[in-house]
């Protein structure tokens, strides 16, 4: 077997008196996709950081493409591309120049700079655009073309640092096309994002970081499974009864239920759902409570989360509100439906 | 989209760096700093309004005010306009280079195998660029307000070579203030701090001799009364070899101290 195109083993990073990180380690399989999934402070950038050379680990060691970030940089970048979490775009050049001026710092040659700039510029629907200076660009072309330039080197390893935080819906359904299609291509890829839907998407392996440390790695499927096989979304039409509701259901759960009782929504995270179901059914008429709502669903990585950190939803939105968009419950995906 | 984005072809980043980078990337990113003045023509306007004003504020405000003895005050005040407005455009450098820190466009340089300095070296020269351009303008106007230099052509030159120089040297001196600055804004500020004490407390716009007795030892010993001391005697073709010396002296021995002081902390992870 190779070894990963990226492996980082106890990274620690403090800044003054913030641990960033407390010992991460991580691993990319050559050809493979990463989802480094973490809420924000969780030390996804500063990961990014050390392993793209921008900055040196306290401790802990890491090497991309084969070669030592700290010791040996050059041959580090020789292989990488970085889209950090905001553009970093020339304002004043062209997209065209912004590309073509990688290429030159690239050394591949003025006219192989051009030739690519121009086969990127068409790849990322930038061509008509190519020609304005990038101050012109709305927020997704930026970010297009932040990407393009992170590839003109056409990186084995390419670190990707939220690249679709801020993007509207269409722009970041276009970019994860791209990070599709640069995955079958065999580019190895470290993605962090704040989105659980993204890592589901997108990531062949996805770490869990809080804290600065690694507290879950595995596929989604693996991650999935750690929480019981199936998760019960149920709505209580009195709300006021949700407390009561989660104590009648207690001793069905794999895990312990997670509830909101301003909503009336309890999460039911079961073994055997198909076969519970029935039971949650009975249970919860016996003692008179109507339900709105009833459904089955394979655990999201929301789920996940949630348990990995034992965070609750509501405790995250009083903390957070931003925090509470990002992991805040989606419609699940009823499979069943009452 | 297809094979285009990612598959390896013929022209992959050479790996080993050679000395030869430090030239040519040099040039690459002086072209692109340049081009940023090109996109903005205001800057160019600024550029060149400010430098006029400042001529022409100055003669005509202070002409008649201060007393420069055996020399008409125009021709006395235009070397030392020179000098001051370089060092202004030196302070260009400290904010372009916090603007490029803030935008992250310095992060894009350095997960790049270029050569590290460069991004300093084609900065300030294209700085320079911009200060010879400026230092232009001010002469034509200064001659056309009564700028009489009556030295010969090889110090005329070498008065402007000297002036432009130092020029480039405070860019340097400027490049580790933009280097250390959170935010553009924070650079613009700070650099200002041993600027206006440096053009002020000089010979620039007044004779050393009418300073405080306490200002003027201070005066004297600045770079930028030696600058202007020397750019001045150039000029007017009196010059003594050894103010010449001691100014260029200055202007290399700045480099020589600011240069690698900056491309480290640049490097510095
Ligand atoms: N330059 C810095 N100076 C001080 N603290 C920092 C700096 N960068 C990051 N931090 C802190 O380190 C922690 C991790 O930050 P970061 O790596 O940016 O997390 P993420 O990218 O996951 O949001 C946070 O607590 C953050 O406030
Ligand atoms: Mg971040």
């Amino acid at each position: 077997m190779s070894s990963p195109a990226v492996l980082a083993e106890g990274l620690v990073k403090s800044y003054g008196e913030v641990r960033a990180l407390a010992g991460i380690n991580l691993e990319v399989a050559e050809g493979s996709l990463l989802g480094v999934l973490g809420p924000n402070g969780a030390g996804k950038t500063t990961a990014v950081r050390i392993l793209s050379t921008l900055l040196l680990p306290d401790a802990g060691h890491a090497s991309v493409a084969g070669h030592d970030v700290v010791k040996d940089p050059d041959a580090v970048r020789a292989s990488i591309g970085l889209t950090g979490q905001y553009a970093a775009v020339d304002e004043n050049l062209t997209g065209r120049e912004n590309l073509e001026l990688v290429g030159r710092l690239l050394h591949i040659g003025r006219k192989e700079a051009r030739i690519r700039a121009d086969e990127l510029l068409a790849a990322f629907g930038l061509t008509d655009a190519g020609g304005r200076p990038a101050r012109t660009y709305s927020g997704g072309m930026r970010r297009r073309l932040d990407l393009a330039a992170s590839l003109v080197g056409r990186p084995s390893v390419l670190f990707l640092d939220e690249p679709t935080t801020g993007l509207d819906p269409a722009s970041r359904i276009a970019l994860w096309e791209v990070v599709e299609q640069l995955r079958r291509d065999g580019t190895t890829i470290l993605l962090t994002t704040q989105y659980l839907e993204e890592a589901d998407r997108l990531a062949d392996r996805i770490a869990v970081i809080d804290g600065g440390r690694v507290i879950a790695e595995g596929t989604s499927t693996e991650l999935k499974d750690r929480l019981g096989e199936d998760v019960v979304d149920l709505r209580v039409a009195d709300a006021a009864r949700t407390a009561e509701a989660v104590e009648i259901l207690r001793d069905l759960a794999a895990t312990t239920p997670r509830a909101e009782n301003a909503a009336g929504r309890i999460s039911l995270p079961v073994h055997h759902g198909a076969g519970i179901l029935a039971e949650v059914v009975r249970r919860i008429d016996s003692a008179g409570i109507e339900v709105a709502e009833l459904s089955l669903h394979r655990p999201s990585l929301d789920d996940v989360f949630l348990s990995l950190t034992g965070r609750d939803t509501t405790v995250v939105a009083a903390a957070q509100p931003a925090a509470r968009r990002r992991f805040g419950r989606r419609s699940a995906n009823p499979e069943t439906a009452a | 989209m297809t094979a285009t984005l990612a598959t390896r072809s013929a022209r992959t980043p050479s790996l080993r760096r050679t000395p030869a980078w430090i030239v040519t990337d040099s040039v690459t990113i002086a072209w692109r700093n340049m081009l940023a003045v090109v996109r903005n023509p205001q800057l160019l306007v600024i550029d060149t309004v400010t430098p006029v004003m400042f001529v022409l504020l100055f003669a005509f405000v202070f002409g008649g005010a201060i007393q420069t003895p055996g020399i008409d005050y125009v021709t006395f005040l235009m070397p030392g306009i020179f000098v001051q407005t370089v060092v202004f455009g030196g302070t260009n450098t400290a904010v372009g280079i916090a603007e490029d820190l803030q935008k992250g466009v310095i992060d894009r340089f350095r997960t790049l195998p270029m050569a590290p300095s460069a991004v300093l070296i084609g900065r300030t020269f294209a700085d320079l660029l911009r200060n010879i351009y400026v230092v232009i303008v001010m002469t034509v106007v200064g001659l056309l307000i009564g700028f009489r230099p009556t030295g010969t052509p090889v110090g005329f030159v070498l008065a402007l070579v000297l002036v432009a120089g130092f020029g480039y040297a405070m860019s340097w001196l400027s490049a580790n203030i933009g280097l250390r600055a959170k935010t553009a804004a924070a650079a613009q500020g700070a650099i200002f701090i041993p600027v206006f004490p440096l053009t002020f407390a000089s010979s620039a716009f007044v004779p050393v001799e009418t300073m405080p007795s306490w200002l003027k030892p201070i005066a004297e010993a600045n770079p930028v009364t030696l600058v202007v001391n020397a750019s001045r005697g150039l000029f007017l073709g009196t010059a003594d070899t050894g103010t010449v010396l001691a100014a260029a002296a200055w202007i290399v021995g700045i480099v020589a101290v600011f240069a690698p002081l900056a491309i480290r902390s640049y490097r510095r992870r």
